[in-house]
């Protein structure tokens, strides 16, 4: 079997956004850099898996710049076998990302394409819808469960309060969300070997902006907390029927 | 024109669809436009769709709509919106709308924002978007360069009014190719409204201590007609289903009311949940970092404490 898995990168969950002074921008000073949870976690490691019970390949795919190589260098030491990275220099828009993984991608026959339910710094979701639509693919997000039988799939994926079952041909392209495998530590062998596995860099192709972010904001910070009598729910209920109203 | 796709629920318009079409109508009055709706399958109450601002309901029916197929629809939406002329097109980012934005988006190559929370407004000359970004973190202000739009709505995002009367509807036909996935499963939990959509969420975390402890948290939710939920380390340890799971890597919730009990309030915790209106923390330690970012606070054990707000509940609903 033949899989990919396009991992992003994004701070660290502690980090606390902080704008530059012109309230234009991230300050990006300081901030530490991680392969976004999901696709590390549920993505890679399903991925992983398949390739330990079927036999295959797993590549690891990123667009983004040269210092992404650590992270990309993760994914090889948590077991993928080969990486590529897209080298884009600047920041860009979903629909720029996913082009560059479509012209990657098409006629190299991967049965899977993962993807991670959504980055954690854009919380946008449709890098892999994108890809999908490109390169014509079936594509199931959220997905919790990936089955595999030859070409076969049956996929779970998350709905509103429950759950729905698909099944489907590869190739195909998916979301994985928790529950679809463990997360797995690279070990020190892991690490070592991971030196020496391919990363080869691909120069992207040209497309156009379609979005700008023009300018970010900070949430209001709450005032501070209003602190009730443990003993006195009554009052508790009240603020939250008279001053809240949200009862 | 703005076209809304409005989803149907089990078969009929819920609050999701209600939200888009009025976030769509609002959006159309920015741009001194109309707004239409479109409903994909044969479901009642169509025209009602009016009364959320739809001045036009276009149906579309085929068995290729049947069972959901992202991108079956998405080819529905596109072409609807090309025989229309649509210029912005409105969806939920929920769990269907995230398998259709990005490929409607693609397919029409068009600028798109997934997961807006405020209407769409027009600034130094662009159409511009406002969404949570880093987990609600921070908002980050879109502008949005192509012709044509896509915008889908993260839920709980504005309140629902009536800006309109009866709409027409009327019969849209259109080539649609076959699916090429299959459902043969589709579960929905019966009883409580689910997590995303919830506006009254009841969590709790590990000072609950224990699954064979969680009435205190279940009986609370009752009372207030909530849904529940719980923090990452309750959803790892099997005390709870994993999809309530809220923060950063859980579900993103902005309620209008969101109680924390036997929770420290840890960063990625409050990500997922610190867009919530009104936030009320319950922790036996004053110094829990959750305080600074709730509006109430009752410092006591949840053990006594919970049971106590409960009875005041149910005293006020009479
Ligand atoms: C990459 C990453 C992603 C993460 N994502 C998430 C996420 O999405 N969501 C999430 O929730 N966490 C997430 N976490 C975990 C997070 O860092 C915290 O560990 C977690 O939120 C703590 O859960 P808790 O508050 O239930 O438990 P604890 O931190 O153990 O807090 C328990 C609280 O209960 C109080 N308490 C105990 N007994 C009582 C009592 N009888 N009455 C009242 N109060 C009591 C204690 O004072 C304490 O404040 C993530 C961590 C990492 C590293
Ligand atoms: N720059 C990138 N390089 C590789 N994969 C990416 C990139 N950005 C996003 N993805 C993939 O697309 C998924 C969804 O991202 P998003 O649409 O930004 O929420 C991520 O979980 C990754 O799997």
């Amino acid at each position: 079997m033949k899989l990919l898995v396009c991992v992003s990168k994004t701070p660290e969950t502690t980090t606390k956004i902080q704008l530059t002074a012109d309230g234009k921008d991230i300050d990006t000073s300081g901030v530490q850099y991680i392969m976004n949870p999901y696709d590390e976690w549920y993505a890679l490691v399903r991925a992983l898996e398949l390739k330990e019970a079927a036999g295959g390949t797993v590549t690891v795919l990123n667009v983004g710049p040269a210092d992404n190589d650590s992270i990309i260098r993760k994914g090889l030491a948590i077991g993928a076998d080969d990486a590529v990275r897209i080298d884009v220099t600047e920041e860009k828009d979903s629909l720029f990302t996913a082009r560059q993984i479509a012209e990657f991608a098409r006629g190299k026959d991967f049965d899977v394409i993962f993807f991670g339910k959504e980055t954690i710094s854009y919380n946008a979701s449709e890098v892999g819808a994108m890809v999908a639509e490109f390169l014509d693919l079936p594509y199931v997000g959220d997905a919790i469960k990936l089955e595999m039988e030859g070409s076969q799939a049956t996929v779970t994926r998350d709905i509103e309060g429950g759950e729905e079952v698909i099944e489907v041909t590869a190739p195909i392209a998916l979301s994985a969300a928790k529950g679809m495998a463990e997360q797995r530590i690279p070990n020190m062998r892991g690490i070592m070997m991971a030196k020496r596995k391919p990363l080869e860099v691909v120069t992207p192709v040209d497309y156009p902006d379609t979005t700008r972010i023009a300018s970010y904001s900070k949430p209001e910070e709450k005032g501070s907390v209003k602190l009730i009598d443990p003993e006195n729910m009554d009052e508790l209920v009240r603020l939250l029927h008279e001053e809240a109203k949200v009862i | 024109m703005v076209l809304a796709y409005a989803e149907a629920t089990n078969g009929e318009f819920k609050k999701v669809a209600h939200e888009i079409i009025n976030y769509a109508k609002k959006t159309a009055d920015v741009l001194g436009t109309e707004c239409h709706a479109l409903v994909l399958g044969d479901t009642p109450g169509a025209e009602d769709l009016g009364k959320y601002g739809a001045g036009t309901v276009h149906r579309v029916t085929s068995p290729h709509l049947e069972g959901f197929d992202a991108a079956v629809y998405t080819v529905a939406i596109a072409d609807a919106a090309k025989q229309l002329g649509a210029t912005v097109i409105i969806l939920p980012h929920n769990s269907t709308g995230k398998n259709i934005t990005g490929r409607l988006a693609a397919r029409l190559e068009a600028g798109s924002v997934a997961g807006a929370n405020a209407v769409p407004m027009m600034k130094d000359g662009y159409f511009t978007v406002t969404k949570p970004v880093f987990s609600g973190k921070a908002f980050a202000d879109v502008q949005l360069l192509t012709d044509v739009k896509v915008i889908s709505l993260a839920g709980n995002s504005i309140r629902i009014e009536e800006l309109g009367g009866d709409a027409t509807v009327e019969d849209l036909t259109l080539e649609l190719p076959a699916p090429k996935t299959k459902v043969v499963k589709h579960q929905v939990a019966t009883g409580r409204v689910p997590l995303p959509e919830a506006e009254l969420v009841v969590s709790g975390g590990r000072g609950v201590k224990g699954p064979e402890h969680w009435d205190v948290i279940t009986d609370l939710a009752d009372a207030l007609g909530a849904t529940t939920a719980c923090s990452r380390p309750v959803a790892d340890s099997d005390w709870r289903p994993h999809h309530e799971h809220v923060g950063q890597t859980g579900v993103a919730i902005r309620p209008n009311l969101y109680i924390a009990a036997g929770i420290s309030g840890a960063i990625q915790h409050l990500a997922g949940v610190n867009n919530s209106k009104t936030i009320v923390v319950i922790n036996k330690d004053p110094e829990a970092p959750f305080f600074k970012a709730a509006d109430y606070g009752v410092v006591g054990d949840l053990f006594e404490v919970l049971p106590r707000l409960t009875e005041a509940v149910k005293k006020f609903k009479g």
